[in-house]
């Protein structure tokens, strides 16, 4: 072969190489820009380009709210960051716009219209009181929007424009009465909460069922939110006797609560009583502190301690991101869930634009979820189990029951209203 | 701020200091910013229906009111009610147990209108009682106050103590009143769905018109005889009297045209934000309105909006900027405040331009001002 014909062959293997490495470079982009150009993905406007796309966080950072939504921002963050590390959405980062809804329900309400007017975020994570919600609702509804709420609630409320990644009332009620009355033999109950709608409508809701199953109900009572005073009840606690306290007091009032329970003589631990209450997370235990409510039943679907191996990555990454002080509760978890079901419903649908993504969401399911899998119900509420833990001195919970199927999410109970 | 001899109705300075703020009003912000904007000023600009009630009833009366956000929240809920009633229509409330009537009371169990509703189905009703509640209201206590000759730091703790049990009255009863969550999800108004960008413009200018109107009344008020003895008693209550003047009536009568004031703003309210809730009533939100009004400058009308308007942008802005510190960016500002222009700004802009006039005049030196400068007024 002569110097010539070498050199030609050196220049058809550099052009090749190069012609090779275009096509090998138009291929990997592939994806992200010829198959999801972003006038088809996105034809509503909304704040999506070639590659990222925007999203808002909604939470109470400051105010009375800001202890129990913290744990939903930084749940949201991680999953956010999480995504973007695996390669983001339809080949797209997300981008995130925080709003602080200051424990105030019409700010929630100027903020979400704000995130959908004025940032057209294409999705919203965020709300925590079931007050908030209701402020932001005709905001999402009228703009259509969509959010991504991670509390359990009361139910009574089935909107096209929210997606419920936590519990509605029946989910946590029913199996919960179901146990304690199969495990402790319970015949007459007391219950108490806090005076709004989902201690209400939740305390409805076993009243019904205790009566269904033919057992008793020996007091009812309400106490305004941050109220500190429950020697009266405790009082009337004790002179009745009943098997099962069943309790949902919410926030600051529950440290109070709980204390006074223990001051009082109520020892929870011990075979005389039982407490079951659905509103006491691992957050909670932190201000209640672990030995005022030891040997208190929670019911949740979620707890810090589940063993399986989601959960356990689920920690480790949350704990690297945030602290080894930190404590994940049931609500962190649904928060946790509310990216990863949005990307699984955009990838579903192959649009960010809400009317597909509402069309898609409906039979989405989870395999990776901490609580261990869920899946979107047609009434986008959660189709998720119903456990039982027993509150240790640790602050933890050991879960001590777990039902075998996933409880189906019924926001309108038939027969419970 | 008009001088007590002074006949005329106003100066050519306070004519031309509501002018500006008239163009501001209904020309530089409707023009300078989209309408989601808009709507969140024309949401400011109702609470400064109460920050001007309480330069009337404060900073002339000396009457401290911590409790402005009840008359606010009143007029606020009456008008609420009658758009709740026109939401709820049976054909809209199918789902319900009961159709018809509002989606918290079937929540609650509740299976017909309680009978104070019912009135609520007329918009004539709704608007009568948007005055009229809240003014009867502020009558009777400032009545069962002031005829005592109950004052100062007194009556500033009872009002806000009705705050607080207006408060607990409304997330208790939630049957009745939907409770800690508000009555939310309001759409129309007679069919005029309020909710669209055009319906927001609207209300604005409404709003804005009636705020207008509401300073100029203010304003004819304090230059009338009331005016100045409402002036007269902040400084010597007992001389007033003395001099045979029934004290009383006459804080009665500021006291309710303040409530009057803040139930309009309100009502505006509800319609431009599209919901009512406790939160609005509270203590939190009273001593909010009192800071707009310090801020502003409690004895100056124009003042008073001005503060409203600057505390709340700022709030939605820092807010905005810094959701995690935001907090303290307020707290800085409130302390500035007090700290250094204990005037507010009305007066922080008269020591700025009165020296300036003094000196294009070349007239007095500018240490004269302090003669115009405002009286120091206590709470009685």
């Amino acid at each position: 072969m002569s110097a010539r014909t070498k050199r030609i062959e050196a220049t058809r293997r550099a052009r090749a190489f190069v012609i090779l490495s275009t096509l090998l470079a138009a291929f990997l982009s592939y994806p992200a820009l010829a198959a999801n150009p972003t006038s088809e993905v996105n034809t509503t406007g909304l704040a999506v380009t070639d590659d990222t796309v925007t999203v808002g966080i909604l939470h109470s950072v400051t105010g009375t709210m800001a202890i129990s939504e913290t744990g939903s921002v930084q749940a949201e963050k991680l999953a956010i960051k999480q995504i973007n590390d695996m390669g983001g959405v339809l080949g797209r980062k997300i981008e995130v716009i925080q709003e602080d809804g200051a424990s105030d329900w019409p700010t929630f309400a100027e903020k979400s219209k704000k995130l959908l007017v004025k940032d057209k975020v294409a999705a919203v994570f965020g709300c925590w009181t079931s007050a908030s919600r209701k402020a932001v609702l005709p905001v999402f509804e009228q703009y259509d929007g969509m959010l991504y709420y991670p509390t359990f609630y009361e139910g009574l409320e089935q909107s096209p424009n929210v997606i419920y990644t936590g519990q509605e009332a029946t989910q946590q009620i029913i199996a919960g009465i179901d146990w304690v009355v199969r495990e402790k033999g319970a015949k007459t109950f007391y219950l108490l909460g806090s005076d709004y709608i989902w201690p209400r409508t939740s305390n409805k809701i076993a009243r019904k069922h205790i009566e269904k199953l033919g057992l008793k109900v020996v007091g009812e009572e309400y106490y305004p939110l941050g109220h500190t005073q429950f020697n009266s009840v405790i009082n009337k606690i004790k002179l009745r006797k009943p098997d099962v306290i069943y309790a949902i007091v919410v926030g600051g009032s529950n440290v109070a609560f709980y204390k006074q329970l223990k001051a009082a003589g109520i020892d929870l631990a011990s075979d005389k009583w039982t407490l079951l209450t659905i509103s006491v997370t691992e957050d909670e235990i932190l201000g209640i502190g672990g030995e005022n409510i030891e040997g208190a039943y929670a019911a949740m679907k979620y707890f810090q301690s589940l063993p399986n191996p989601n959960n356990q990555a689920f920690v480790k990454a949350f704990k690297e991101m945030w602290g080894d002080e930190i404590v994940i509760g049931d609500v962190t978890q649904a928060a946790y869930l509310g990216p990863w079901l949005w990307k699984a419903a955009v990838e579903k649908a192959g649009s960010f634009d809400i009317p597909k993504i509402r069309e898609a969401s409906p039979g989405i399911e989870l395999e990776t979820a901490p609580e261990g899998y869920v899946r979107i119900h047609e009434n986008h509420h959660l189709w998720s189990k119903t456990r039982i833990g027993l509150a240790k001195e640790d602050g933890q919970y050991e879960v001590v029951y777990e039902t075998d199927e996933l409880m189906e999410p019924d926001p309108f109970p038939a027969g419970y209203q | 701020m008009s001088s007590p001899t002074s006949r005329a109705f106003a100066t050519r300075g306070e004519i031309l200091a509501f002018a500006t703020l008239a163009v501001l009003l209904l020309a530089v912000l409707p023009a300078s910013m989209e309408i989601f904007r808009l709507n969140l000023f024309g949401k400011y600009l109702t609470y400064a229906f109460v920050a001007i009630g309480l330069v009337l009833c404060w900073g002339y009366g000396g009457i401290l009111s911590l409790g402005q956000g009840v008359f606010f929240g009143l007029g606020g809920y009456c008008l609420a009610m009658f758009l709740k009633l026109e939401a709820s229509d049976p054909e809209a409330t199918k789902i319900q147990s009961t159709p018809g009537i509002p989606d918290f009371m079937d929540w609650n169990q509740l299976t017909e209108l309680p009978w104070f509703w019912v009135p609520f189905e007329s918009l004539g009703f709704a608007l009568v009682a948007v005055v009229l509640v809240p003014t009867l209201f502020a009558g009777l206590i400032a009545f069962a106050m002031f005829k005592r000759r109950v004052g100062g730091v007194y009556f500033a703790i009872i009002t806000q103590s009705i705050a607080a049990i207006l408060t607990i009255l409304i997330i208790g009863q939630q049957g009745l009143t939907g409770g800690v969550n508000g009555i939310t999800d309001l759409r129309t108004l007679k069919g005029w769905d309020i909710r669209t960008d055009e319906a927001k413009l609207v209300l604005y200018y409404v709003n804005a018109f009636l705020l207008l109107g509401a300073l100029v009344f203010c304003h004819w008020v304090l230059g009338t005889k009331f005016g100045r003895i409402l002036v007269a008693m902040r400084t010597r209550e007992d001389r007033v009297r003395f001099s045979g003047y029934d004290v009383a009536s006459f804080k009665i009568f500021v006291f309710c045209l303040a409530a009057a004031l803040s139930a309009i703003g309100g009502a505006m309210f509800t319609l431009q934000v599209g919901f009512m809730s406790p939160s609005f009533v509270g203590i939190v939100p009273s001593i909010e309105m009192v800071i707009f009004a310090a801020v502003g400058g409690r004895l100056s009308l124009l003042g008073a909006v001005y503060g409203t308007l600057l505390v709340n942008w700022a709030k939605t802005t820092f807010s905005e900027t810094m959701p995690e510190l935001w907090l303290l960016a307020m707290g800085g500002l409130f302390i500035a405040v007090v700290l250094f222009f204990p005037n507010g700004l009305a007066g922080l802009w008269q020591s700025f331009r009165q020296p300036l006039m003094h000196a294009i005049r070349r007239h007095a030196p500018a240490g004269s001002v302090v003669a115009d400068a405002a009286p120091e007024g206590g709470t009685r």
